[in-house]
């Protein structure tokens, strides 16, 4: 399959799991690899807490759903060589379910209002891996060739919690429009990152 | 029907589903082809919109957290050392497995070659043993070897499925799983003829003994 971010570079510390891929990684975890774990929050820890943060909007609740998703991943990494998806989408795959698990029990979705444009990065602030930074840049320059629209269904789709038949009441939309405009946008997101290049520098 | 449950798979690639939709999707995409491809590609594109979240620093202590819980359980679901048995000639038995599965709708617990149910079915004079109450099954070997495929919803929020060993005078913990689509666990050790495998809803971790009563169990074990 068409992979489209580079992986992620090796933090400097962590025994010789630095060359492994993100695969390669998960194959030890199910194993019960505490080192492979560590390594693989090093990697996407960071991502998984800004997701978390930007759906939940509370430091504690993102917190239980980062943790919650990389326990899952330590229970039942041994299912992920049953998928068909890169080891990185499968586990921001179980961060993001967690996440609106939680957003949707708490139900904290109500009242807020309607976002446009994808929020900079104040990665000034933070501390990130220069690699983490590039693939935000490209995935918001993807963002921003999206219809407005398709924009719009994505990301109150994905950051929202909302279902799709609440983001059709929220949007004022027959439930199909709603529908085609995340297929559409997922699949032109698909195109445009597969066509920043990145694809090339993937193991796959 | 099928066109309006394909039409879900990209609300359902962004988790914009309610549990009833999901659910149904689930069920249809267990059986559409065409729908487990083309998710593929859209999860892919809905995951990288993480990365578009503002950049936050997790406290240093979450990391410490997850080692910690994660040092403390011990897996108990396809332990590594069964492993070996899986690059070994399973194709020839998928098409066994694959057969008996959607025959009792689990078809996609052998979706894939690699996984404990088609395993076990694979081991000559294995049986097949209907679950009550639930679409799944047991595939048990004639030494005990037993593998467990069951669809299930998710389990609700903080609670897990655990599985459980039943005897007329013990119950063991067999392992937890958290349901969605269809979950295929490796029974550890072996089964004794005569047993039940039953599945409870327990607390978030599992727990040594049910807590809550089973709400779904197999015939006994032959």
């Amino acid at each position: 399959m068409t992979a489209f971010l580079i992986a992620a570079p090796p933090p400097p510390a962590s025994r010789d799991l630095a060359h492994l891929s993100d695969e390669g990684l998960l194959s030890l975890i199910a194993g019960s690899d505490e080192a492979a774990l560590a390594e693989l929050y090093d990697r996407f820890g960071g991502v998984a807490y800004g997701l978390a943060l930007r759906i939940l909007r509370d430091e504690t609740l993102a917190q239980d759903a980062v943790q919650e998703a990389f326990l899952g991943v330590w229970r039942t990494a041994d299912r992920f060589l049953a998928e068909r998806a890169a080891a990185r989408t499968w586990v921001l795959t179980l961060v993001h379910r967690r996440a609106v698990d939680l957003v949707r029990r708490e139900d904290r979705r109500r009242g807020e209002p309607l976002e446009g444009a994808p929020e900079p990065a104040s990665a000034e602030t933070v501390e990130e891996q220069a690699t983490v930074r590039f693939q935000r840049r490209v995935v918001q320059e993807a963002l921003r060739q999206l219809s407005p629209e398709q924009r719009e269904a994505l990301e109150l789709g994905y950051y929202g919690g909302l279902t799709q038949s609440e983001l059709a009441e929220r949007l004022g939309q027959p439930l199909g429009t709603v529908k085609s405009r995340m297929f559409a946008g997922l699949s032109r997101l698909r195109e445009l990152l597969a066509q920043a290049g990145l694809e090339e520098s993937l193991s796959g | 029907m099928s066109e309006e449950l394909h039409s879900l798979v990209a609300p359902y690639a962004l988790d914009a589903l309610d549990a009833t939709d999901e659910r149904s999707f689930e069920e249809h995409l267990a059986l559409c082809e065409r729908c487990r491809g083309e998710l593929a590609g859209l999860r892919e594109a809905a995951s990288a919109l993480a990365y578009s979240a503002p950049a936050a620093q997790p406290p240093p202590e979450l990391k410490e957290r997850i080692l910690t819980q994660a040092r403390s359980e011990r897996p108990n679901v396809v332990p590594l050392q069964r492993r070996r048995n899986w690059t070994a000639p399973l194709a020839a038995a998928a098409g066994v497995a694959a057969a008996v599965a959607v025959g009792l709708g689990i078809w996609s617990a052998t979706r894939s070659n690699q996984n404990a149910f088609t395993s076990v079915l694979s081991r000559p004079g294995a049986r097949v043993i209907k679950m009550g109450g639930g679409s799944g099954a047991l595939a048990v070997a004639p030494d005990g070897e037993t593998a467990l495929a069951l669809r299930l919803p998710h389990a609700p929020t903080g609670k897990t499925y655990e599985a459980w060993i039943v005897r007329p005078n013990s119950i063991r913990a067999a392992g937890i799983f958290g349901g969605g689509g269809t979950s295929v666990i490796r029974i550890p050790g072996q089964v004794p003829k005569g047993s039940v495998i039953a599945i409870s809803i327990e607390r978030a971790g599992g727990a040594k003994q049910p807590t809550q009563k089973p709400f779904i169990a197999s015939a006994e074990t032959t």
